[in-house]
């Protein structure tokens, strides 16, 4: 795509978040749509386009009262909302559609109206990984780390930090799930979920949702707030078992996606203001930094020790919090889309001051997919 | 309840009815050698239909793994492994490493591993791995 050719003019969340036992999936769906069509000043029928993951975009467009010329079911996994930008920018530029709305809502603590995890005893996970144990995120997400932590000298004290320095950047975001500083002890002592992750190096399990609508930059200026430009996306799979990754030491999907995003936003490392990495547990922002290019190989643990990602650091990452301690429905690429545009837009809790470039990482399943979106705003 | 097993497809039938035989099976391209897993009908590397089935050493070495602490009563009542074996022939599994204690100081990276099949049912046993001996 063409840099700067489309723009995020609505984006929002819930109207609550964390717990929310009265709405259902599709009401988390709509109800972070809908705040996104007055942040943007629209309503259904302005919106000629959809694009979720979770529900099905006929679901979402009948429901909201919208009748699209593009529909964009792309799932995933939490990576889906990066892919929905990225054929939401080639459909506008191709003319398909004018005004996207992309949504996620998911009910992952209360189950409100949620769908149950189905069980394929057929399919290639159902027969070589689930009949060991293999079932959930913790089980699953987690068995490459130890290999990793062989080859670089990565400690337990190393992951414990990457849960303890976002912590302290969700300590300045009201809305964070969890605000209450940890120390790196903390994490260690935490339960043993499954060696070597602690309860603190995982994610939250909450409900929420979030909603973007996507248009051309040339009529981006004629809405209320100030328009996001997309300078720059990438998208790849890789696998649906874990135990299959090429490399335990790398995601090749973050590779692939992150290498397409910087190539066609045509920027460097060092122009990155603002980073959010997909955090649905601790490794995952070493492996992101190293797999993006922004440190080599194995050194991602240093540099986050060194506090290059935390407040005051020449990198802030996951500002909102993260997965980890902010919040995480099951589907988190939404809520980091929302921190990047905030803070695009100027209006972050944790405003990292000046910035102009935000790269936001998305992942998919358990290193399954991953899409890169990268914005910035300046027209 | 019990633990979750497999319903073999007609592309990984082979598979299965070799676990029973108490034989690793693996594929291998007949154009390019290339080993893989897991099954199907041609090889991921090369895309050739012209592939076999042959019965690998079932030796191999433990290349990562979690212990389990979640309750899963499936499982047994005790944290267990899940690991991933990296095969002799090059391709990797997940599986359980089993005849060992159930901790990091007795699963160490790289340690020698070699399979033993564990009957579930009479179609089905599952191919674990225990410390290889000697």
């Amino acid at each position: 795509m063409k840099p700067k050719s489309v723009a995020v003019v609505g984006a929002a969340e819930t109207t609550k978040m964390g717990k929310i036992p009265d709405v259902s999936v599709l009401g988390l769906h709509a109800d972070a749509a809908l705040n996104a069509m007055k942040d943007a000043g629209l309503k259904p029928s302005d919106i000629d386009g959809v694009a979720t993951a979770g529900v099905s975009p006929v679901e979402l467009a009948q429901y909201l009262g919208i009748t699209p010329t593009y529909a964009d079911g792309t799932s995933v996994g939490g990576c889906s909302f990066m892919l929905h930008v990225r054929h939401a920018a080639a459909a506008i530029n191709a003319g398909l559609a004018k005004t996207i709305l992309i949504t996620h809502g998911e009910s992952g603590r209360s189950r409100v109206g949620a769908g149950g995890f189905g069980r394929n005893a057929t399919s290639l996970m159902g027969q070589f990984e689930m009949p060991y144990g293999v079932t959930s995120p913790p089980t699953m997400f987690t068995i490459p780390v130890l290999r990793y932590m062989k080859t670089y000298g990565v400690t337990e004290e190393d992951l414990a930090t990457v849960s303890v320095i976002q912590r302290e950047w969700a300590a300045l975001n009201p809305r964070a799930s969890f605000k209450d500083p940890i120390t790196v002890d903390d994490v260690l002592n935490s339960p043993m979920i499954a060696w070597p992750f602690r309860m603190l190096m995982c994610c939250l399990v909450t409900d929420g949702g979030g909603a973007l609508i996507i248009t051309s930059a040339d009529r981006a200026k004629d809405f209320p707030n100030k328009p996001v430009y997309v300078l720059g996306t990438g998208e790849s799979v890789e696998t649906p078992m874990v135990s299959q990754m090429e490399d335990f030491n790398s995601s090749k999907a973050f590779r692939v996606s992150g290498k397409k995003a910087f190539e066609e936003a045509g920027i460097k490392h060092a122009d990155v203001d603002h980073l959010m990495i997909y955090d649905a547990f601790a490794h995952l922002p070493l492996y992101g930094l190293e797999d993006l290019g922004f440190v080599k190989p194995g050194e991602a643990k240093d540099f986050v020790r060194e506090r290059n990602t935390a407040i005051g650091g020449k990198l802030p990452m996951n500002t909102n919090g993260g997965g980890l301690s902010y919040m995480h429905s099951g589907m988190y690429g939404m809520y980091a889309l929302m921190e990047s545009v905030r803070q695009m837009r100027g209006t972050a809790a944790a405003q990292v001051d000046g910035a102009k470039i935000s790269v936001c990482q998305g992942v998919g399943g358990m290193f399954a997919a991953a899409g890169t979106v990268i914005f910035g705003n300046e027209a | 309840m019990a633990r979750m097993l497999p319903e073999p497809t007609p592309e990984t039938r082979h598979f299965w009815e070799g676990c029973k035989d108490g034989e690793l099976r693996l594929q291998r391209c007949t154009e390019c050698t290339h080993s893989y897993f897991p099954p199907r009908p041609f090889c991921p590397k090369c895309g050739s239909r012209d592939v076999e089935v042959y019965a690998a050493s079932g030796k191999g070495f433990l290349y990562s793994y979690v212990i389990n602490h979640r309750p899963r009563p499936d499982m047994g009542t005790e944290p267990h492994s899940i690991a991933v074996v990296e095969l002799d022939e090059g391709p990797r599994l997940m599986t359980n490493i089993v005849g060992c204690p159930q901790t990091p100081e007795a699963l160490q990276l790289d340690m020698k591993v070699q399979v033993k099949f564990e009957k579930q049912t009479d179609d089905i046993s599952l191919p674990l791995f225990e410390p290889a001996k000697g």
